[in-house]
């Protein structure tokens, strides 16, 4: 009885995903013109992507922008874990509420003042620019994303179950281990992949806490945009993008597999990440 | 648990990998453990194949960064946390960085070929004597135009660019002093001005010039201009040769009223690890052959007269970017003008950025 | 609950809020006091209460991150509602989730290329005899291109709280004689304000930020309070005046999220 009407949003749905496919096809598209520009196409080739293959410096500045994302996305879900647990321990409501003030700081404020705020605390302390300090200002703005993925589980939690773990005798290391962790397994991964997330696609912050030649490839990017069209950023783009695509199918598999054994796909899905807002 | 832990070292795995990789590509591109020489140069401001040719003839491994602006490159020398041996700013920097006690003194009888260089660039107000600096490149600011769409005529000075008819058509260099300039150079007024009056007078008259104004942009102008999506551009005489060189229809012009000079030389900050290698390197760069080669790759004009007599005669005899002593009697030179009027200088910009 | 064990295992937690939360923002508050002779002063707010540029840049800022975040709204929203209207939904989701994982400078270097007067957008004007326009470093090229670039950020929000209905609540609307419309109107759309919500603090607040945009696409002839605090701490190397926008902002940010707050809060940066 809806079918007009579905239609009528499927086209519009079309419209809305061709429009945010379009700049990225684009890319795809002239990554092989042989003109070397993004305006005509004269040609198919593949050179671009060979000359992507021999330029070592903006192949290790992916390398490092991976490294970043995955050591930085794990050591903020582990503290950031850790917080969420001890917030939700925490009796005194009026205390619980500053300290998720205090974890939503980072998640309203503007990327720009981010940077700004670590550049001071970089520079006031003596700390060198480069590597570590773009890792340490990576795990500092997504720890407070990780919070607000756990901490929805630990209120789902079956505190009973606390409880008669303690009643047989297990200790605190034993309950996080065996009842806490296992159950907000899911906030934990959805955590991880939300902070990789916003590790990949930083620039603002990294833009200001860089130094001594490190890069990551926003910044990269940015500075290469600039000097003009070079097809070698298109042959990238491909690249990431075909990564992506797999990555995202990868999961929706995943997804598909785990949802015919458990319950809900939502649980683990990142798409679902504003549902882990404050309680 | 298991299964997260079992996750986490895997993702560490990872990480270690990816690390290693990078690391193996870096021992492959250079021997592993040779001795370092940390390069920090404005991006596009060397031919690389005079970076493989230093690395072959002196053993040295080079590690090459870029900068965009003086300020950035001050701000991560500055801050500290960096080491570079060897770095390339313009005058008014080398100035504050003497001051600031940023570089180191240069020790003349381990540099061989600063006879090569004229003398007229050497022993200049900011730098006496060469003491902290040596001369790369130097040049001009001008005005770039395209003949398909702006006539020879209609275009000779810092005022033409006042016409109603280019309304949102021209480039800016995206600096606080250059924009400025053009509004002090076109009343006369010097372009180190420090004269409160002189600089709002130079903004009432910018505000004319806003409406005309396409983009403030920087290395962006070359591919904008080769491009033609716009006609009019004001940027530096060496963006100008490489944008000339790809696109025929555009030319570079000195403005009648006089614009700036500017010079870039190397200075060894004081954070440099390897001071010998910053020697071998400015060494290598004052060679009349390397120095021409370089010339010819950049397309700035090379202070190295010996250098000059290599390059093709239709390049030193080019007035726009070997101007008459005449000509550059016209042109200014900038100094240091101190935080304060630094400040003043960008406010402007910021408003004159905002007008439309 | 809490015992001496537990507190060692949240130690590095609350390291994390005081190290990365209460000194960057004490260091902005100290720094914004601090004049350009190094000296203590309250000048650098004279400076910005008193200059109409930069009141004029914060007005121009907030109408900019107005518009984007209404045009984003009005885009997602519709977008949403059918999505979860849709078989797979999950999967179409994730497809448009997708653009968010190329980098966002990656996009924006796509707009310059379609954008440019040689451009396709342009090639197309003049194949259909509008003629060739100019595009980029234009308003309108920049509320585009920001637009694009936050659109899946405002539909992730929306589109969950239209998920969270109860869909028995919708089936009573439909039992009570109320057709697709009036259910739309008077229980999907009332309940779904809250995702509408966060979405809008998650694409307003950045929306103040996109410095990058400005340059590359606005070609900076747009300049909002985040390209001012960009330039003051890397260009212009006055980093008093640049804390002081920042204090401005964040106080600004502040007030805006106490009058949109509802019970949810924004997720993203």
């Amino acid at each position: 009885m809806r079918k007009p009407k579905l239609t009528l949003a499927n086209l519009y749905l079309i419209v809305i995903f061709l429009l945010l496919y379009m700049p990225i096809l684009y890319l795809i598209y002239y990554s092989f013109n042989q003109a070397g520009t993004m305006n005509e196409f004269t040609g198919f080739t593949t050179e671009h992507y060979q000359s992507l293959a021999s330029d070592t410096r903006l192949i290790r500045i992916a390398l490092d922008t991976f490294r970043v994302a995955l050591l930085s996305s794990l050591l903020a879900t582990i503290i950031g874990t850790l917080g969420a647990i001890g917030i939700f321990f925490v009796r005194k409501r009026s205390r619980q509420q500053t300290l998720l003030g205090l974890n939503n700081v980072l998640l309203v404020s503007p990327d720009v003042i981010i940077g700004a705020s670590f550049l001071l605390l970089f520079t006031m302390a003596g700390f060198r620019l480069g590597f570590y300090s773009v890792l340490f200002s990576h795990i500092a703005f997504s720890i407070p994303i990780v919070v607000l993925m756990v901490l929805p589980k630990l209120q789902e939690m079956n505190l009973n179950m606390v409880t008669a773990a303690r009643d047989l005798g297990a200790n605190n290391w034993e309950v996080l281990k065996s009842v806490i962790i296992p159950s907000i397994k899911p906030g934990i991964l959805a955590g991880y992949f939300m902070a990789f997330t916003y590790s990949i696609d930083d620039f603002a912050v990294t833009f200001f806490v860089t130094g001594n030649g490190f890069a990551t490839l926003s910044v990269e990017i940015y500075s290469r945009a600039r000097q003009g069209i070079n097809l070698e950023i298109n042959a990238l783009s491909t690249i990431l993008f075909v990564l992506a695509l797999g990555l995202v199918s990868g999961y929706y598999y995943v997804q598909q597999q785990q949802r015919n054994r458990k319950r809900k796909l939502t649980d683990v899905d990142p798409t679902n990440h504003q549902k882990a807002v404050s309680p | 648990m298991k299964s997260l832990i079992r996750l986490g070292l895997a993702i560490v795995g990872i990480t270690g990998l990816l690390y290693l990789s990078s690391l193996f590509i870096e021992r492959s591109q250079g021997a592993a453990g040779a001795d370092t020489l940390n390069i920090f140069n404005w991006g596009d401001y060397i031919d690389p194949e005079l970076l493989e040719q230093f690395e072959e003839e002196t053993g040295y491994r080079l590690v090459y960064e870029t900068f965009d602006s003086n300020e950035s490159m001050y701000t991560k020398v500055q801050q500290g946390g960096t080491a570079y041996d060897l770095t390339i700013p313009s005058e008014y920097m080398i100035e504050r960085m003497i001051e600031e006690d940023l570089v180191l003194p240069m020790d003349h009888s381990k540099i061989e070929g600063l006879e090569n260089i004229d003398p007229e660039f050497l022993d200049l107000s900011f730098d006496p004597n060469n003491q902290y600096s040596i001369p790369y490149f130097w040049g001009t600011l001008g005005i770039v135009y395209n003949d398909k769409m702006v006539n020879e005529d209609e275009i000779s000075s810092w005022s033409d660019l006042w016409d109603p008819r280019f309304r949102e058509d021209i480039l800016f260099i995206d600096g606080a002093r250059e924009v400025i300039g053009i509004g002090l150079q076109t009343q006369g007024y010097s372009l180190n001005s420090k004269n409160d009056e002189e600089l709002q007078a130079s903004f009432d008259l910018l505000k004319g010039l806003a409406p005309n104004a396409k983009a403030l942009v920087a290395d962006e102008i070359k591919m904008y201009m080769i491009q033609e999506e716009a006609p009019v551009a004001v940027t530096f005489s060496g963006e100008a040769a490489d944008m000339m060189w790809e696109n025929e229809s555009l030319h570079y012009i000195l403005p009648k009223e006089g614009s700036n000079l500017w010079f870039d030389n190397m200075v060894i900050p004081k954070t440099s690890q390897n001071v010998e290698a910053a020697y071998a390197f400015i060494n290598f760069m004052l060679r009349p052959e390397v120095a021409a080669q370089n010339a010819d790759y950049i397309g700035y004009s090379t202070p190295n007269e010996a250098a000059m007599a290599l390059l093709p005669e239709e390049t030193t005899e080019d007035e726009q970017f070997y101007p008459s002593e005449e000509t550059i009697e016209r042109l200014e030179v900038y100094e240091d003008l101190g935080p304060i009027y630094i400040e003043k200088y960008n406010d402007l910009f910021l408003e004159f950025k905002m007008l439309r | 609950m809490i015992t001496k064990q537990n507190r060692l295992l949240f130690f590095p937690y609350f390291i994390w809020v005081g190290l990365f939360v209460l000194v960057p923002i004490g260091l902005l508050i100290y720094q914004s006091f601090i004049g350009l002779d190094g000296g203590f002063t309250v000048a650098n707010f004279v400076t910005y209460f008193t200059s109409t540029t930069y009141l004029t840049m914060t007005i121009q800022s907030f109408i900019y991150a107005f518009i984007i975040t209404l045009i984003t709204l009005c885009i997602s929203y519709p977008t949403a509602y059918f999505l979860t209207q849709t078989k797979r939904k999950d999967l179409w989701m994730l497809l448009l989730i997708l653009p968010t994982w190329i980098n966002v400078l990656l996009k924006a270097y796509a707009f310059i290329g379609l954008l440019s007067q040689q451009g396709s957008v342009n090639t197309f004007f003049d194949w259909i005899g509008v003629g060739r326009q100019q595009l980029l470093f234009t308003n309108a090229s920049f509320l585009l291109v920001a637009t694009y670039i936050e659109i899946p950020f405002m539909l992730l929000p929306i589109y969950n709280a239209i998920e969270e209905i109860n869909p028995s609540v919708v089936q009573a609307s439909r039992d009570l004689g109320a057709n697709t419309w009036e259910t739309f109107r008077n229980v999907i759309f009332p309940l779904s304000l809250s995702g509408v919500r966060s979405g809008i603090q998650v694409v307003f607040i950045p929306s103040l930020s996109l410095f990058m945009l400005t340059r590359l696409i606005g070609g900076n002839r747009v300049i909002t309070l985040g390209t001012a605090i960009e330039q003051h701490f890397l260009v212009t190397q006055n980093w008093g005046m640049g804390s002081t926008i920042g204090i401005v902002l964040i106080v600004l940010m502040i007030i805006i999220m106490a009058g949109t707050a509802g019970r949810k809060k924004g997720v993203r940066r």
